[in-house]
């Protein structure tokens, strides 16, 4: 169904009125960020595949679309996201996971959503409708406020259609595990990262490192037997329950943070349970400790830290220095001079 | 007044910076006057080649307090007059910041100063395995800041992604001198993705003073075919087919028969004479994956009904066979004087329509164009051929320049896929965005740089200058910027 027209008057309402928006879509990551405040703006309904033509490798959709629709349109022609977004619901929409700009187990070897998403038309802090990027792979004509979208958690604008480029789904996948500790993982995988190998995933739990090859059968099976795993299987689920979040180490109590990091930095000691994803470049903590010592851990091996899942009276995010701080705020004015869009959804000052 | 304010300038800059390191006279400022896009020339009020970063923030700092215009250049290799100095303005050339300044090889990075060649950076990693794989034509040349500032592509976008993707942080100081970290050693960073704005931002928001690229690993091994087709749309088809097979070679370009009868005129690399569009393709990847892909894309050749095939059998070979298409724009350049480079982007299904519009403009102009083309990812680089000597010819070629970007615009496409807008397309940005977009852009740029000391004139024109041009962004039936006033 097309929304547009609904969405863009309840923007320019919004502003008249001086009313904030909140906008809501599958609802499936509320828990992210800090809590919505304004109106809730429903956007899911706006949903539908704009246009796909799998031989151009791009597929356009409006953003209140079913993530999970649009996966399966672009299964049916074998092809897929490589970045691997995960849903958190059967709801999630694909505006939400734009917003969130979150990517799954391939991101470190495919890139991330952001890199993927090659234009967007939305409504903007006027409730005008504006289009950047486009449907080609490459653009480079005004500034890049498509890829900007990509994590800013709705703050700046309501997206209406994005497009994203596409690729095959990999002709074969295989699973190896290796029993080895955490930082023998983190060593062991980066050293394969720099070798010609078809890695898409490697995550690392109790003692056990788990890597999935994807590509020409006879690559993924020449890898495999270059890598000498423990145990081969070809079994897709444990890695669609690490990018859900299905796993047991993400159904423990407490909060969960995700410290993302340069992939080769060496194990962080932080009291409670960790699961490293991406290589090393993610890892997981469900712990009890101080949020500063968290922040102050990730920092020094060059990283940062978010309370991915928490009291949402807690500070989510990491702080940004001054002059960046002042430039977000600048930002933020420029595209939504009249903080209509998600106030303090991604920020405590705006 | 002019003079006036040099002197002043100069007076001040000397209070901070090493008198060596600015130029001032015409003579040793002409070399810098244009860049790669020499039809553009203007000499600045000064040029500066700092030798650190605390320079560049000096220079910076100064301008900033004395409201002068700064347009920073690396390597002067650009397309679009992006980095044509300004009259009134410093020129800031950053090529003596040109150090590698570390390569991690477990993390697989290497962190860079703007001046280093994009060439360079492979050069350093191969020891260890490694690569920078975006690989623009100009790399033996172009500057890695240059190339976040112009997003640079070349002949392996299609499976290993622009600047932009392989760029993880970038050090920029704002026209107050004021540095920021954007992006991390990470994968991702905290707040909004500003590390993705200012790859292909043009020199407009802040000046890149470092650089943290990520590396990876060399593939196995590569091998190029090369096939003939009796038609465009037939060597169009099969680029389809072999995509829509689930196959993302790593290069993927087509040239025209103009292009091939130049470069075989020029360097003799082989290709079909009889041929009107010639498409290279190349694999990478493991060996046995090579061989059954080359396999597979063979047999969709044959299909295609390619009237020629060879797949090159040893690396000699296969450099021989891209020799062709690398040397394409020099080739061309020698059936005339001079030719004039575009740059717009396209569906991919829209180009036999597309090369078809640009041939019948061709003959319209009586201007020949040559036609090379990023094949896999729909950018398009027609060369038109014309000779600056003869009154009225460039001003021609510029006019056939700007239909064939509205030809891309039409089809759905852009202006600009890799060359940047900088002066040169700043008209067609009028067609291409509408009032409430371009407002948008400048808003943003306003952002990072409110005084508009940075680039000023490139990237986005201003309201005014398209109300002016009276450009014809219709959209939806509706007149451009019908608020405008207009005289």
């Amino acid at each position: 169904m097309d929304r547009q027209e609904f969405i863009a008057e309840s923007v320019k309402a919004a502003v008249r009125d001086g009313r904030p928006l909140s906008i809501r879509g599958g609802n499936t990551k509320s828990f992210y960020g800090y809590p919505s405040q304004g109106e809730p703006l429903e956007v899911a309904q706006h949903q539908g595949i704009v246009e796909y033509d799998p031989g151009e490798l791009i597929l356009t959709c409006r953003a209140g679309s079913r993530l999970s629709d649009v996966q399966a349109a672009l299964r049916e022609n074998g092809q897929h996201f490589p970045f691997e977004p995960p849903g958190y619901g059967a709801e999630a929409t694909i505006g939400g996971t734009v917003a969130c700009g979150f990517s799954g187990p391939r991101r470190p070897w495919s890139g991330s959503l952001r890199d993927y998403l090659l234009g967007v038309k939305l409504v903007n802090g006027s409730g005008e409708v504006v289009r950047y990027g486009g449907q080609v792979m490459k653009n480079v004509a005004g500034y890049d406020i498509s890829r900007l979208m990509a994590g800013s958690m709705g703050t700046l604008g309501i997206l209406l259609e994005t497009s994203f480029k596409v690729l095959p789904l990999p002709a074969s996948e295989l699973t190896l595990d290796f029993e080895c500790g955490q930082g023998e993982a983190i060593r062991r995988v980066n050293q394969w990262s720099g070798q010609p190998l078809p890695l898409s995933g490697a995550w690392w739990w109790k003692g056990q490192l788990r890597v999935r090859l994807s590509g020409a059968e006879s690559e993924t099976r020449r890898a495999a037997q270059h890598l000498q795993a423990d145990r081969v299987s070809d079994d897709p689920k444990s890695w669609r329950d690490l990018r859900e979040q299905q796993l047991e180490f993400f159904t423990q109590p407490g909060e969960l943070w995700r410290l993302s990091l340069p992939p080769a930095a060496e194990p962080i000691d932080l009291a409670g349970d960790c699961l490293v994803d991406w290589g090393g470049a993610q890892r997981w903590y469900c712990t009890e400790m101080p949020a500063d010592e968290i922040r102050t851990n990730a920092a020094r091996a060059g990283g940062h830290a978010t309370l991915f899942r928490g009291p949402s009276e807690s500070e989510r995010f990491h702080p940004l220095p001054d002059a960046l701080q002042r430039l977000h705020l600048n930002v933020k004015q420029a595209l939504d001079p009249n903080g209509i869009f998600n106030p303090f959804r991604m920020s405590r000052d705006w | 007044m002019n003079s006036a304010s040099k002197s002043r300038l100069l007076q001040e800059l000397q209070k901070v910076l090493p008198r060596q390191i600015l130029l001032d006279s015409q003579e040793a400022m002409r070399p810098f006057e244009c860049d790669g896009l020499s039809v553009y020339r203007k000499l600045p009020l000064l040029v500066a080649l700092p030798e650190d970063t605390l320079q560049v923030r000096e220079i910076l700092k100064t301008c900033y307090r004395m409201k002068v215009p700064v347009v920073t250049r690396g390597a002067g290799t650009g397309l679009s007059g992006g980095a044509l100095p300004v009259e009134n303005g410093l020129l800031l050339v950053l090529t003596k910041l040109n150090r590698i300044l570390g390569i991690d090889p477990q993390n697989r990075t290497a962190r860079l100063q703007p001046g280093v060649r994009n060439l360079a950076i492979s050069e350093a990693a191969a020891p260890l395995g490694l690569y920078y794989a975006p690989d623009p034509s100009s790399q033996i040349a172009c500057s890695i800041g240059g190339n976040v500032a112009e997003n640079s592509g070349g002949v392996h976008c299609l499976k290993y992604g622009l600047t932009v993707h392989n760029v993880l942080e970038v050090r920029l100081l704002t026209i107050e001198g004021e540095e920021l970290v954007l992006g991390s050693a990470a994968l991702d960073a905290p707040g909004f993705d500003l590390l993705a704005l200012v790859n292909g931002s043009e020199g407009m928001l802040g000046v890149i003073t470092e650089v943290l690229v990520r590396l990876l690993p060399v593939p196995e091994t590569a091998q190029v075919v090369l096939a003939g087709f009796s038609s465009i749309e037939r060597a169009a088809a099969a680029v389809g087919a072999i995509i829509a097979a689930g196959i993302i070679p790593a290069g993927l370009e087509m040239m025209d028969r103009l292009s091939v009868e130049a470069v075989e005129a020029f360097i003799s690399p082989g290709y079909p004479q009889d041929a009107e569009a010639v498409l290279l393709c190349e694999l990478d990847g493991g060996e046995a994956e090579v061989a059954e892909q080359m396999a597979a894309v063979k047999t969709i050749l044959a299909e295609h009904q390619a009237t020629s095939v060879a797949v090159s059998a040893n690396e000699t070979e296969r450099l021989r066979l891209w020799a062709g298409r690398k040397n394409a724009f020099p080739a061309v350049g020698r059936i005339r004087p001079d030719y004039y480079c575009m740059d717009g982007t396209i569906p991919r299904r829209e180009l036999p329509h597309v090369l078809a519009n640009i041939h019948a403009a061709s003959e319209r102009y009586g201007l020949l164009v040559a036609n090379v083309f990023h094949a896999g990812d729909g950018n398009l680089h027609p060369l038109i051929l014309y000779d600056a000597n003869r009154a009225g010819e460039l001003e021609q070629a510029e006019k056939l320049g700007a239909e064939i970007l509205s030809m891309c615009i039409t089809a759905g496409g852009t202006v600009t896929g890799e060359h940047g807008v900088g002066m040169e397309k700043i008209d067609s940005m009028c067609e291409q965005f509408n009032k409430a977009e371009l407002e948008q852009f400048h808003a943003l740029k306003a952002a990072f740089d409110p005084a508009g000391l940075l680039n000023p004139g490139k990237a986005v024109p201003t309201l005014h200058r398209c109300a002016e041009l009276g450009a014809m962004h219709v959209h939806k039936g509706k007149l451009p910027f019908p608020d405008l006033p207009r005289f």
